[in-house]
């Protein structure tokens, strides 16, 4: 987030996209709700009609994977009735010319037609974000988990620039992350081309200095992502995959593909706190403890570094994921020693300056924002405030481009798959919650009515869903919150597990797997066919 | 900021004129007794715990609704202050049943407390009380109306803070009770489980439905950060014997004292049967108990053989957005600086 959560409740104007914030992030949904109560406006675009809908001053109900296109329609609105900030955009911002030209070519009719929903709706929107004084986008993988994720997020940083939203108290652009600490795991280089604080693995200066720090050579050649392990996998050319605390075999898009390069590496370890569905592909099993026990830290989706503690013991020989990683370090020959996590830290903060000024006692009461540059910051509450960090705002105008995978005769409807409230991604932990399961125990599939009834399906109705990946069997749930040609799983279950469907079509940036949109079939179970 | 000077308790302070005077004592250090109060809501005044003697009025004024003013000389434990909450907590009482030595809210309990600190009993009396009604309906928690002194607070922050509104008085005057639309139980209503009611509940009305006894006394609190979305509320797990027995929200923190289902109720998985214990190792396709030792051996020879026929970038791994910083360093500081490769990713698309 370029804001904190804390300044949600005063934003003057909240655009939720691609994010079901009350079931995926609740207490943020909470604390929007609670703005919308204290008088602010909500624009939600979203497929589904989801809580927040009901709070919304204008729900625009698109087509999964029209975003640019509602975006660019938005800001020709903005444009064409000069509601722009053009003292911001002249002092703090470059191209605006090329974005003009582009969005000139998405009246709202236009954007109207792809997205499927009114144009009024899109004006109002683009009205309502544009006359604020405050504004606040709030997104998350609906609008990034796309072939054209990547530029999405431009396409809303366009929005925000555009109306000086950036660098601003009370507003801004803010992705809310989906897990506890995927915010540290990339901050701390656990992606291929970057090495703590997005260093740069092929600069030069960056790599020199860790490998000063580390005391040893380091490759400058940027690694594979997930997706490309698993190719490398099938090309033999990885031979050994360790698995730290992820279940890819739910989690991943197109469960087939993810099993068998499994089952085809050679070495496979898998280290977690339960023998999730990934471990049963592992040739070496490593029980680790959970977060209650052990020490460390976590940075949540507004950049705050905060403490982990110690709450109860280990369990049997389980060990904390540091003390394995240090373990394993050293029976390779590396010698460095950690005795608790603090050490780490001050190694972390020495060579990543977003974190220099970070350690332990600071963090102790509260946490911390990053960036905290030296031992007297007391952090960053919101980014860009001086001056954009790149210098100048860059306007990246981008053209709507369809989806990788659209409908046809055979798979005729669009699967989008999402999280729900009553449990957690692959349900490893959540699965274990008796109370949990008695409120949400199973998968199902989210229908429109009138197209149920034209298929003669019934709420509760098991039914088979095809995709050119793999099929599965679910229960339908009828319902009148989505459009009659979309279809939505939560991925989260085994049974009828949605991403047997999905499809392993990336966002060539930053390589995320549209898992957002995929062509499925659906049918009734025959009775004979009933498992 | 306009700032008055006000007394209290013969103490002198100057305070933002905006404050009432129960947060005026607040910042003198002055604790005054309230059960429907939280300062994260608008005032309600229901309760009156917090009545308090005001210097030139003949009544006395409760200290949530009241706004300091200029001169204002504040006497909060007079004889007649305490005789007046004296009769207050007697009137609660009586309608409460008389089981604290069973009750698991007891030690953590306001009434209780309170009852404890202005000696006030339980009486017998022969006249009506309320009917006992339990709503079990969701799994998670239990309403039970008998030991509900009606303060509101669920209910305000189910609508202001969870801004859900699931539940609202319902009935009226002595058969009022906590209910939901229609009254057809908790489960039955748009209630999110998130138990933020619970956690706000003075008195063991709203009660979690736990697996363990505990009582607070004999619990450890250990402030934490929890472990489902990116949110990063603020948590204190509470500790009997080991085991995690429960969670309540840090109010001073990013969620402001509210959580969510799981992160309120879903920590049996900590302590859960099914966790894995020790190593294991697969041969000839069934998984085998083997020492870390054992373990470490084993990626030794792997690392060797693989380093030797296929070199570094035949290793990769994948870190974990479940995982600590420091746990997130130190793996791709492995593939890096031992394995001297850059094939190292996590789950930041998923």
């Amino acid at each position: 987030m370029t804001n904190s959560i804390a300044e949600i409740k005063n934003n003057d104007t909240i655009f939720v996209i691609g994010s079901n914030t009350t079931e995926t992030h609740p207490v943020i949904g909470a604390f929007i709700k609670q703005a919308v109560k204290k008088g602010a406006k909500l624009i939600v675009a979203d497929p589904r009609e989801i809580e927040l809908s009901r709070f919304a001053d204008v729900h625009l109900q698109l087509k999964p994977g029209t975003n640019i296109a509602l975006i660019n329609g938005m800001m020709n609105v903005i444009i064409e009735n000069k509601l722009y900030d053009e003292e911001y955009i002249n002092k703090n911002c470059e191209n605006f010319e090329e974005l003009a030209r582009l969005v000139k070519n998405y009246p709202p009719e236009r954007s109207a037609e792809i997205c499927g929903v009114d144009k009024d709706l899109i004006i109002k929107a683009a009205l309502i974000y544009a006359n604020s004084p405050n504004a606040g986008i709030y997104y998350t993988m609906g609008v990034t988990q796309h072939s054209t994720g990547t530029h999405a997020v431009m396409s809303l940083s366009n929005l925000a620039l555009l109306c000086g939203n950036i660098g601003k108290e009370n507003a801004g652009i803010n992705p809310l992350r989906g897990q506890n600490n995927v915010q540290g795991a990339s901050d701390m280089g656990a992606t291929p081309a970057d090495l703590t604080g997005y260093q740069k693995i092929f600069h030069r200066e960056s790599l020199e200095k860790f490998e000063r720090a580390w005391s040893t050579k380091l490759s400058d050649r940027v690694g594979a992502t997930i997706t490309e392990m698993f190719k490398l996998i099938e090309e033999e050319k990885i031979k050994f995959l360790y698995i730290m605390g992820e279940n890819p075999v739910v989690s991943d898009p197109d469960t087939n593909h993810v099993i068998s390069a499994l089952k085809k590496v050679d070495f496979l370890i898998v280290q977690d706190i339960f023998f999730t569905e990934t471990c049963e592909y592992a040739d070496l099993v490593l029980p680790a403890v959970s977060f209650a026990q052990k020490d460390g830290t976590f940075t949540n989706t507004e950049r705050r570094v905060q403490r982990v503690r110690k709450a109860v013991k280990e369990n049997g020989l389980a060990k904390p994921d540091w003390q394995i990683i240090m373990e394993i370090m050293n029976t390779l020959g590396y010698e460095k020693k950690y005795t608790e996590p603090k050490e780490i830290m001050k190694e972390i903060s020495s060579l990543t300056p977003q974190y220099s000024g970070i350690n332990y006692e600071k963090i102790d009461a509260n946490g911390i924002q990053w960036p905290c540059k030296d031992k007297d910051d007391t952090g960053t509450k919101f980014l860009h405030k001086d001056k954009i960090s790149r210098g100048k705002g860059l306007f990246m105008p981008v053209e709507y481009v369809k989806s990788r995978e659209t409908p046809d005769d055979e798979y005729p409807f669009i699967l989008t798959t999402g999280r729900i409230l009553y449990h957690y991604h692959t349900r490893t932990m959540t699965g274990r919650e008796e109370g949990l399961n008695e409120i949400a125990g199973s998968s199902y599939i989210e229908i429109n009515d009138e197209t149920a009834n034209r298929l003669s399906i019934q709420n509760g109705d098991k039914v088979r869903v095809k995709s050119r990946r793999g099929e599965i069997i679910t229960r339908a749930k009828v319902v009148n919150t989505i459009d009659r040609d979309v279809l939505f799983m939560p991925f989260h279950f085994t049974d009828g597990q949605a991403n047997y469907l999905t499809n392993t079509f990336v966002d060539e940036i930053a390589k995320i797997p549209e898992l957002k949109v995929s062509a499925v079939s659906i049918e009734k179970l025959k009775e004979e066919d009933h498992v | 900021m306009k700032t008055v000077k006000l007394t209290i308790d013969n103490k002198e302070i100057e305070v933002d004129s905006s404050l009432t005077v129960i947060q005026a004592a607040e910042l003198a250090g002055i604790d005054i007794p309230k059960l429907c109060y939280d300062e994260r809501l608008d005032i309600f005044g229901a309760c009156r715990m917090c009545i308090v003697e005001i210097e030139g009025n003949r009544k006395l004024q409760t200290a949530c609704s009241t706004k300091v003013r200029e001169g204002m000389v504040v006497h909060t434990k007079t004889d007649r202050v305490i005789e007046a909450r004296k009769d207050i907590l007697g009137l609660l009482l009586d309608n409460h049943p008389n089981d604290c030595l069973i009750c698991e809210k007891a030690g953590s309990c306001l009434l209780q407390d309170y009852a404890y600190e202005y000696g006030v009993k339980f009486r017998t009396h022969s006249g009506k009380t309320r009917d006992p009604y339990i709503d079990d309906t969701n799994p998670f928690y239990i309403y039970d109306a008998q030991k509900c002194i009606l303060c509101g607070l669920c209910v305000r922050v189910c609508s202001r803070l969870q801004v859900t509104g699931a539940i609202d008085f319902v009935n009226r005057g002595f058969d009022t009770i906590i209910g939901t639309p229609f009254n057809d139980g908790l489960i039955n209503s748009n209630c999110v489980s998130c138990g933020n009611c619970v956690s706000a509940c003075p008195t063991g009305a709203l009660m979690p439905k736990s697996k363990e006894k505990f009582r607070a006394w004999e619990v450890k609190k250990v402030k934490t950060t929890c472990a489902f979305c990116g949110v990063g509320c603020q948590i204190n797990l509470l500790v009997k014997d080991d085991k995690v027995v429960g969670v309540e929200p840090v109010k001073d923190a990013v969620n402001e004292g509210l959580l969510c289902v799981k992160g309120k109720f879903s920590f049996n998985f900590i302590n859960h049967p099914d966790r894995l214990n020790t190593p294991l190792l697969k041969e000839d396709g069934v998984f085998k108990e083997i020492s870390w030792d054992r373990a470490y051996e084993i990626i030794k020879e792997k690392v060797d053989k693989y380093m030797e026929e296929n070199g570094p970038d035949s290793f990769a791994g994948l870190s974990s957005a479940r995982c600590t910083n420091e746990e997130n360093y130190l793996f791709q500081k492995l593939f890096r600086a031992v394995l001297k490769t850059n094939n190292i990713d996590h789950c930041a698309r998923l």
